[in-house]
């Protein structure tokens, strides 16, 4: 694998011991982990083609535990890799050989929910899904749903402002996060923002969700949550193009008409999905797009009769309405399942570019022949609503040329994203996968700026510092605060 | 204001020009659009004015990706007028504060809309405008020009300074152009009126109805006293108090929507419905925050929880007089009160403390804001942290110094 990281401290590997049983003296014993397969668990996340094992780990069971942690690594220079369940796709809870793991796992309670206020306060270490499910008596839920969403956790969440399918009409982690206990690596505890729906001053909070850990470590944070719709309802729209399935797209936005989530899938993405869950996908379609919409039976109806008829312009070869609670479940399973469905057949490199919509057709069709410039297969499937693309990039681990092929074409399909207008991630983050294509989009100027306020947070670049920025060049960034 | 010179750059060139010579010789500079909201803050001294009206104009529309840039001087006016030709528009209505702050109407730039994160009553369910920004371009206090963000919707791409410099009220860089999300005008609006209610069940039904499955878009209470004051003629002239639910969407489901919103809600009295056309009136009405202009009265904005909001307009009434229009389901007070040496500021601040939120000083004359904390004290670790962002940005402190926190 082609990535670098740096050169672990090795002062610091030998002090191991030393610094576990400091650690031990401040925290309870159970809470650092330091055997070797204690640690191996940790090694890596969901970009499992990179893999560190760290110096130690604890799994905090406080706040006040982790500030502790944290105070003695910012007093002894031992840098910290914050980690949530180790979902990331992008390599953002990588550990290093000189770091200290802090996971928030065990900090998982949901503190409080105010159903008139409509918030919810919670421990970081709580799934996404687990804070809907906390809700979901009342009638609630919390909107952000990446696929990841039974695993991931809101800190991760936080750490990369992570979207899902049905961020079209509700928005990402950004839109929905109203304050936050963050502690500093100095170890003080600091609270962003609150309850209400705008906080005092500089945008602490905006700036803080998507930093990707860089910035400190968040333990409790209050987000809003909506009132579930009366219903909803999926439809699939199955097209001889891609073309035709992102014309359909644009034109249903064009009618003013905002589902809740428009997905895509193409030919290859849709046979893995269908084999592993059987969601009843038309399997001889080369474009599929499932439209959600949500109201009560009649306006869904509705809303699905006007899909229906700006979808006939495309001529579409499948057009088939949810009929059961069952299909539409196993609609979207078939969907939250795509990665691990394709992850059975082959490894992948999960691409996470945004394009503008506009130029959908032209880009799936640039994607398809880097692909085959370097001999290696791709599957399509994203949120095609706001653009987010996730070419899964299928290659052989085994194979440590084709891996290599694999990873050169990732990088010219995130560079073809930014050129014509888009982004290297739409959700996943820039983690170490694609910390040195960061000047494809940015001028050294755009990441001093970026870097200065990592200094502001973070100035001695120990939380998380081998990520988001191309190793080289961050000096002067650093001395010019 | 002890400004002289007032500088008008057309492009980002000449700002960085301008602002590179203002940083090397430490000249402090006024950053303004055109100027509507320049009173918000504590009086400043500074050498020049920049204005950023000169660079305007719409460089992107995309409406079926939902997308606009435009330079930050191009007038909000232009921008909506852009958009309800395409049937779509800016989907956090931003509050137009020039006729509370005694300016014309209808003067704001859309850059001087995301750098001071103003919204208006559709926050409450779609988002403010530090949600809607997409993407930026500044420039720094040290002259650098920069950017964040892009023009696609989803985008975590490095950090999020779009967020970062919404309200940073021109205090960390010079904003030149903008990208933002727009949505589609819904086709049919209706608003669902409740007349006399006092504050705490106001609020009950605002919060009630925002917990309903019906997507309300607007939730409002004026106090009997602000609402005699709408040019509506149907509600001022009512003496009562105004509670009032918009919903917006296709016109069936609005119809059925309001139906099962009244039922729910017939408990708390009898329900009024307005027309679309008297709905966009009163909604405009609310927008321009026509109640509180026309006053030299000071004017609090204050945010906090909806549950909250009548505890502390009760709280401030027992020490002075104070007249409320209550936005975002309850959690955003408008307040007016008598004029006082303080605005008001000591009492209005332990009631914040003790509910929770934090409130700001709108409107009052220039002693009044010299004296007093115009924005809301920041706690310790909050304030270390944002006087450590503005040196990152703007090392020399030149851009609107003091206008937020003195010192910075």
């Amino acid at each position: 694998m082609s990535l670098a990281l740096p050169e672990p401290d090795h002062a610091v590997v030998r002090q191991r011991d030393a610094i576990v049983a400091d650690l031990r003296r401040l925290v309870p014993h159970d809470v650092v982990i330091d055997d070797e397969e204690g640690r191996r668990a940790y090694e890596t996340d969901a970009l499992t083609a990179y893999r560190r094992l760290p110096l130690a780990v604890a799994l905090p069971r406080s706040t006040e535990e982790v500030s502790r942690l944290l105070r003695y690594c910012h007093a002894n220079d031992i840098k910290v890799v914050p980690r949530g369940a180790g979902t990331s796709l992008s390599g953002g809870a990588l550990p290093a050989e000189d770091a200290l793991v802090i996971g928030v796992s065990r900090m998982n309670r949901v503190l409080d929910v105010d159903v008139m206020n409509r918030t919810a306060t919670a421990e970081v270490g709580i799934t996404n899904l687990g804070i809907s499910d906390a809700v979901k008596p009342r009638g609630f839920f919390y909107a952000p749903d990446p696929s990841s969403q039974l695993a991931c956790t809101l800190a991760g969440n936080l750490g990369m402002n992570s979207g899902g399918a049905h961020c079209l009409k509700y928005g990402v982690t950004t839109n929905n996060v109203l304050g936050a206990k963050l502690v500093l690596m100095s170890g003080e505890i600091v609270d962003i923002g609150g309850a209400e729906l705008d906080a005092a001053g500089y945008d602490l909070l905006g700036l803080l969700i998507g930093s990707e850990g860089q910035f400190g470590i968040v333990t409790e944070a209050t987000v809003r949550i909506l009132r579930s719709p009366e219903g909803a309802r999926p439809m699939l729209l199955g097209f001889g193009s891609s073309e035709a399935a992102s014309k359909c797209v644009s034109a249903i936005i064009a009618a003013g008409i905002i589902p809740v989530a428009i997905e895509y899938m193409d030919k290859p993405a849709i046979q893995v999905c269908e084999a592993f869950a059987k969601a009843g996908y038309p399997t001889d379609v080369e474009a599929l797009l499932i439209v959600e919409v949500e109201g009560s039976a009649e306006e869904i109806s509705d809303l699905l009769e006007s899909v229906s008829a700006i979808a006939k312009q495309f001529n579409p070869s499948v057009m088939r309405v949810s009929q059961s609670e069952e299909e539409s479940a196993a609609i979207w399973r078939g969907r939250k399942s795509a990665f691990g469905a394709i992850g059975r057949i082959s490894d992948y490199y999960c691409m996470d570019g945004t394009i503008p919509l506009g130029r959908l057709g032209e880009v799936l069709q640039s994607i398809s022949a880097i692909c085959s410039k370097h001999g290696v297969r791709v599957a399509n499937i994203f949120h095609a609503g706001d653009g987010n693309l996730h070419p899964l990039i299928l290659y052989d681990a085994n194979d440590e040329a084709q891996a290599e092929r694999a990873e050169q074409a990732g990088a010219e399909v995130l560079e073809l994203c930014v050129k014509v207008g888009g982004c290297l991630t739409g959700e996943h983050g820039v983690g170490i996968e694609k910390r040195d294509l960061m000047p494809v989009q940015f001028s050294p100027v755009d990441l001093a700026m970026q870097m200065r306020i990592k200094t502001v947070f973070d100035p001695k670049w120990l939380l998380n510092a081998a990520k988001v920025f191309p190793l080289s060049g961050r000096e002067a960034a650093r001395e010019s605060v | 204001m002890a400004t002289s010179t007032s500088l008008r750059p057309i492009d980002e060139r000449e700002l960085v020009r301008v602002i590179t010579e203002a940083a090397e010789s430490a000249t402090p500079l006024e950053i303004a659009g055109a100027g509507s909201k320049r009173i918000v803050g504590h009086p400043m001294q500074t050498s020049a004015t920049i204005s950023t009206r000169a660079m305007r104009g719409i460089t992107l529309y995309e409406p079926t990706e939902m997308v606009m840039s435009a330079r930050a001087g191009t007038p909000v006016a232009q921008i909506e007028m852009e958009l309800a030709d395409r049937g779509q528009m800016l989907a956090f209505e931003p509050a137009d504060l020039g006729p509370l702050l005694g300016e014309d109407a209808a003067q704001a730039t859309i850059g001087g809309v995301f750098a001071t994160n103003t919204s208006g009553s559709r926050r409450v369910a779609v988002g403010g405008a530090r949600d809607h920004l997409l993407g930026v371009r500044a420039v720094n206090g040290r002259g650098e020009a920069f950017k964040s963000g892009g023009r696609v919707m989803k985008n975590v791409t490095g950090y999020d300074l779009c967020r970062g410099l919404s309200g940073s009220w021109g205090t960390l860089a010079v904003m030149t152009e903008v990208t933002f999300k727009v949505l589609p005008r819904p086709e049919e609006t209706t608003t669902l009126v409740i007349l006399g209610l006092d504050d705490e069940i106001a609020v009950e039904v605002l919060c009630t109805a925002m917990s309903s499955p019906y997507e309300v878009s607007g939730a409002v209470h004026l106090q009997a006293p602000l609402a005699s004051r709408l040019e509506h003629s149907a509600l001022g002239a009512q003496g009562r108090s105004v509670t009032a639910l918009r919903l917006e969407n296709f016109a069936k489901s609005v119809a059925y929507r309001g139906s099962r919103l009244k039922d729910e809600l017939k408990a708390y009295g009898a329900i009024e419905d307005l027309d679309a056309a008297n709905s966009l009136a009163f909604w405009g009405e609310l927008r321009r925050l026509s109640v509180l202009a026309d006053s030299e009265r000071p004017v609090w904005r204050v945010s906090t929880t909806p549950t909250a909001g009548p505890k502390v307009v009760a709280a401030i009434a027992a020490d002075m007089e104070c007249h409320a229009f209550y936005d975002w389901s309850g959690g955003l007070i408008w307040a007016e009160v008598l004029p006082a040496s303080d605005a008001g500021a000591a009492d209005i601040r332990r009631v914040v403390a003790t509910h929770g939120g934090h409130a700001t000083l709108v409107r009052a004359t220039p002693e009044v804001r010299s004296a007093v904390e115009v924005f809301q004290p920041m706690a310790v670790g909050v304030d270390v942290l944002s006087r450590r962002l503005k040196a990152a940005f703007d090392p020399a402190g030149i851009l609107n110094p003091g206008r937020m926190y003195r010192g910075m």
